[in-house]
């Protein structure tokens, strides 16, 4: 029974010694076979840390065991955020959208503006015209949006709406009334069934820089778009904005959603921040291009390259070599000199990374995360001396693998370090408990991971529902890069610090200095 | 407060906040939208509100889908068997482990709750279909999850679309292996709400638990006089425990949990209790009808949350069983008594006269609202994501003064209610947290319990009151305006 000076939750109130006999009881009932035969789940258990069941867990070709990806509208959703008052529109069934928004609401403890056309059974056997019709002019009266970025279910790329004509239509039926003749409705198919998160993002960036610029004058200018890419760190958007300025670029942040997750209190509005529509219908002006995800942004950056003929390509700002290859490549597009405030930000960083080096060289990381969030993590691992044994990416697109094995190879101890594309995480379970590792890098999926194997889990990716404000930092630029250092070094030291404070045991290397 | 009564107030909000829509959309919302009271005069719901219709598209539903219904709330929680997304990866991941449904085991040895299992459609799947894929799943779960004790199919959009025979599929594995095997046909476009996804998944369990005669492991568990299960209990936070608790206290013998912390066996042994005892009618009175109907089970519905509604739910349910369980009941709501005295003492001062407005789903926006009012709090709103009439009606018994009723609420209607009533609470789900925090308002999430919990029960009263004033109190909300920003002039 509760104490009533000490209230208790559920943490502590079921180790109560008559909560503690309810569930020994309860036990008697359930022929689940930890309660039938404790023995085999713990024969079973250990098998599972065999190379036997290695083998086959890497043989598997169908079921997927905790995936670390997700599908296609959730990157949509994102690129849409990103703009000025624009509403994220996924055409389909409204399940869909109420994981969306708790999804990133849950990572980024910010709400999430997003409507679904609530497509049912009649709209599969019809089509969803008459959802779309509806839907597009009641979130155009209710919420008065400037732009309306609509993706796709899978339900409805299964039936195969046309989204073109849906709006057009819509339109014609409104009659101006919500939906004025030139009121953008940006569109993108990202059928889930295809691809992840990222290949959505590539989608719906590629259908509003195309249709936004349908029809607008190209008068060249001196200006660059950065398009930042499946970015989940707020403060990382904000070093590449910092980075540009001091670079004396004139720019566009394509898809700035750092505002819209990351509203003060005060008072509420649904929108906040953005590209603002003007400068996003301007950006095929530009003269470059530059996209910080290259996996991210394949289509778009094809399209920006091969028929806009920007300048630019990809730059990822992750670690040193990263911020000094954008930085580089901002000089050469400016043609301005770089300013001796980023060589000083710049030498902080490497003073940083030679005080701490001792704690991460040699030590062996997992990693896991999209395909471009791990080439600059792990060029960053590589830069501290450290291994990354197993990197592993679900979502991997073409040509990932073989840079990341370049990348790898260019480590000393390259033969210690592994690729694992299209891999889950119940491999990487295999992975850590066969050849080891000294710490994880990863989202909150490897919580049950890091209860498993007992090797500690370094949060850095997403999502990251279970530890506050992460996603506020900067892991982009020479502040970021800090921010990376500070966290893994800080965690290898509390490490060792858990490791040796066994009393008058090991707590001799339980040192006051390190 | 001005002048106006609060049913006054409510009324004029109700018709302020229609004026935004088109007119089609206007007229529909019109119709789940109102005022109720404890002598409402609908007879069939309360406020006079329609419900379990198609949503309004393009408005920002709250509503989720039956998949989310089936895999989410049904099936999901049954611990020791895989449930397998079956389709595109999203619709596993973005529901992976976000219910809390609490559970003791091993998990990926002889339990799996907060694992995500998909088959991962690919665009061949969908081109040439995905029944030949499911069966390599199906034998490659069996094969690295020895202990599992049986596999469903959670069928995403894609299934029904293409075509896919689940059915056929799982019956065939089952037949070679002997293996429980339970294809759910609860594609998210089916129906208008998670509601459908909760009846189908119900009726897979008659079809293939109770009628499909699985293997148990272990000794069956022998009758008593006194077997009860607990039906529509998530677990979530631990409530299904610090409800069990309660009725073991009495004497009862709880034989199964429906479905948090649940197993298969204890599905299906439900079949020979004396009682089902129902919280969230909701989602599960199908399968408390058919047991009726079926094995001739009575079903009662009770609610432990806060002390009014426990203590009548308590006598409810004791007075189904004889003398010797009734005089237990009566100890066991002396032995708690003190602690209730207590937490109200402790309490009440500190939240009385506070106003609430709730949005939840299932059985929340009536059963909580006993435990508010336990507390001296007042709730002034409430609705509910996917309820039909029967759960309308049964809100006229449970609301204690004029309450604004909203079906199906979207995120301009809630905000737009909250900013004219100024609630001192809002409570409702993740996706609606932030808006109101945002604004400086107190707020609790009311489907995980906010990471809390349990709230059923005695011992969860305790806690539930703990984080009311938690909320209502924190120095937190003081800090929105800037101390060169005087009220009134920012």
């Amino acid at each position: 029974m509760q104490d009533i000076d000490n209230i208790v939750n559920g943490k502590d109130l079921f180790k109560k010694p008559e909560y503690q006999k309810v569930l020994a009881d309860k036990k008697e009932f359930e022929g689940s076979m930890g309660a039938v035969n404790p023995a085999k789940v713990e024969e079973i258990s250990e098998w599972t840390k065999s190379w036997d069941y290695r083998e086959k867990n890497l043989a598997r070709e169908a079921i997927v065991v905790n995936p670390a990806k997700a599908c296609q509208p959730l990157g949509a959703v994102m690129v849409a955020l990103g703009f000025e008052n624009t509403m994220p529109y996924v055409h389909g069934s409204h399940g869909c959208v109420a994981y969306f928004r708790s999804y990133f609401t849950r990572h980024f403890k910010e709400p999430t503006p997003c409507v679904s056309d609530s497509m049912t059974e009649d709209a599969a056997v019809f089509g969803g015209l008459v959802n779309m019709k509806d839907g597009l002019k009641n979130c155009a009266a209710v919420y008065k949006p400037e732009m309306i970025a609509v993706s796709t279910t899978c339900m409805a790329e299964v039936i195969g709406d046309d989204l073109y004509a849906f709006s057009i239509a819509a339109k014609e039926e409104d009659g101006g009334e919500f939906l004025a003749e030139d009121f953008p409705i940006t569109y993108a198919h990202t059928p889930s069934f295809t691809g992840s998160h990222i290949t959505g993002y590539d989608n719906m960036m590629n259908g509003i820089m195309s249709q936004l610029t349908e029809g607008v004058e190209v008068v060249k200018n001196e200006k660059i778009n950065i398009i930042p890419g499946f970015e989940t760190y707020i403060g990382s958007i904000r070093s590449v904005k910092a980075i540009a300025e001091k670079m004396g670029a004139d720019f566009t942040m394509l898809g700035d959603h750092s505002d819209q997750w990351d509203m003060p209190a005060g008072e509420y509005s649904m929108f906040q921040g953005g590209t603002p529509i003007a400068e996003a219908k301007a950006c095929k002006s530009a003269k470059a291009t530059i996209s910080l995800q290259k996996y991210a942004t394949v289509k778009t950056m094809k399209m920006v390259t091969k028929r806009w003929k920007h300048a630019g390509g990809t730059s990822n700002p992750i670690g040193l070599k990263g911020t000094d290859e954008f930085i580089m490549k901002l000089a050469e597009l400016t043609g301005n000199e770089i300013p001796q405030s980023l060589k000083t930000e710049r030498g902080r960083l490497v003073d940083a990374m030679q005080d701490s080096y001792p704690y991460m060289h040699a030590k062996k990381f997992a990693i896991w995360g999209d395909p471009d969030f791990l080439i600059g993590m792990v060029s960053f691992l590589l830069e501290m001396g450290s291994i990354p044994t197993h990197v592993l990416c679900h979502n991997a697109p073409r040509g990932w693998e073989d840079e990341m094995r370049a990348l790898l190879d260019t480590s000393s101890r390259a033969e210690e370090c592994h690729v694992w594309a299209g891999k889950d995480l119940w491999h990487m379970r295999s992975l850590l408990f066969t050849e080891p590792v000294d710490f994880m890098i990863g989202n909150s999926y490897g919580k049950e991971l890091m209860r498993d194997t007992d090797i500690p889990l370094i949060y850095i990716g997403f999502p990251i529902f279970d530890r506050h404000h992460l996603h506020r930092y900067s892991i982009s630029g020479y502040d970021g890069a800090i921010n990376l250092l500070t966290w893994i070094t800080n965690k290898v030291l509390d490490q060792l610090d858990e490791d040796t404070k066994g009393i008058a045991s090991t707590d001799y290397f339980f040192d006051l200095i390190r | 407060m001005g002048p106006e009564s609060l049913e006054a107030r409510q009324k004029a909000a109700v018709e302020e906040v229609l004026k935004a829509y088109p007119e089609k959309a206007a007229k529909n919302r019109a119709k789940h939208l109102g005022v109720g009271g404890p002598e409402d005069e609908s007879q069939k719901t309360c406020g006079n509100v329609r419900s379990n219709k198609k949503t309004v598209p393009g408005v920002m539903s709250q509503r989720g889908c039956a998949y989310a219904g089936s895999k989410g709330v049904v099936w999901g929680p049954v611990k020791d068997m895989v449930h397998i997304s079956h389709g595109p990866v999203g619709c596993g991941q973005y529901s992976r482990a976000g219910r809390r449904n609490y559970y003791i085991g091993t998990t990926g040895v002889d339990t799996f709750v907060t694992m995500n299992f998909t088959s991962d459609f690919q665009e061949k799947d969908i081109v040439f279909g995905g029944d030949k894929k499911l069966d390599v799943c199906l034998h490659e779960i069996d094969e690295l999850f020895p202990l599992n004790n049986g596999i469903t199919v959670q069928s995403e959009c894609p299934i029904g679309l293409i075509g896919d025979d689940i059915n056929a599929t799982s019956k065939m594995y089952a037949k070679k292996t002997g293996q429980t095997v339970v294809p759910v046909n609860c594609e998210g476009f089916r129906g208008v709400s998670q509601s459908l996804g909760h009846h189908i998944a119900n009726d897979t369990i008659r079809d293939y638990v109770f009628d499909g005669n699985p293997e148990m492991l272990g000794e069956p568990v022998a009758v008593t006089d006194y077997d009860v299960a607990i039906i529509g209990d998530y677990n979530i936070g631990g409530d299904a425990w610090s409800s069990r608790i309660l009725l073991e206290e009495m004497g009862l013998r709880v034989v199964a949990q429906w479905s948090g912390d649940a197993t298969l066996k204890e599905m299906a042994q439900t079949t020979k209790v004396k009682l089902n005892l129902l919280h969230c009618y909701r989602s599960m009175n199908y399968i408390s009808r058919h047991m009726e109907k079926e094995f001739g089970i009575p079903w009662v519905e009770y609610n432990f949350f806060g002390p009014s509604q426990t203590i009548k739910s308590l006598r409810k349910i004791a007075a189904f069983f004889d003398e010797g369980i009734q005089a237990k009941c009566e100890e066991v709501i002396a032995k708690y008594q003190p602690m209730v005295d207590a937490v109200t003492n402790k309490y009440r001062p500190l939240l009385e006269g506070k106003q609430v407005m709730l949005f939840v789903g299932g059985l929340r926006p009536r059963h909580v609202i006993g435990a508010y009012e336990d507390l001296g709090m007042e709730v002034i709103g409430t609705g509910y994501e996917f309820a039909h009439d029967d759960d309308y009606k049964r809100t006229k018994d449970e609301i204690f003064r004029s309450t604004v009723i909203y079906d199906d609420v979207n995120e301009y209607e809630l905000e737009a209610f909250v900013k004219k009533l100024q609630p001192d609470l809002v409570a409702s789900g993740i996706k609606e947290k932030y808006v109101f925090q945002k604004m400086g308002l107190p707020y609790r999430q009311m489907h995980s319990w906010d990471y809390s919990g349990p709230y059923h029960g005695y011992d969860g009263f305790a806690i539930f009151a703990a984080d009311m004033d938690l909320a209502i109190n924190s120095p937190v909300w003081a800090h929105t305006t800037a101390p060169w920003d005087k009220e009134g002039e920012a």
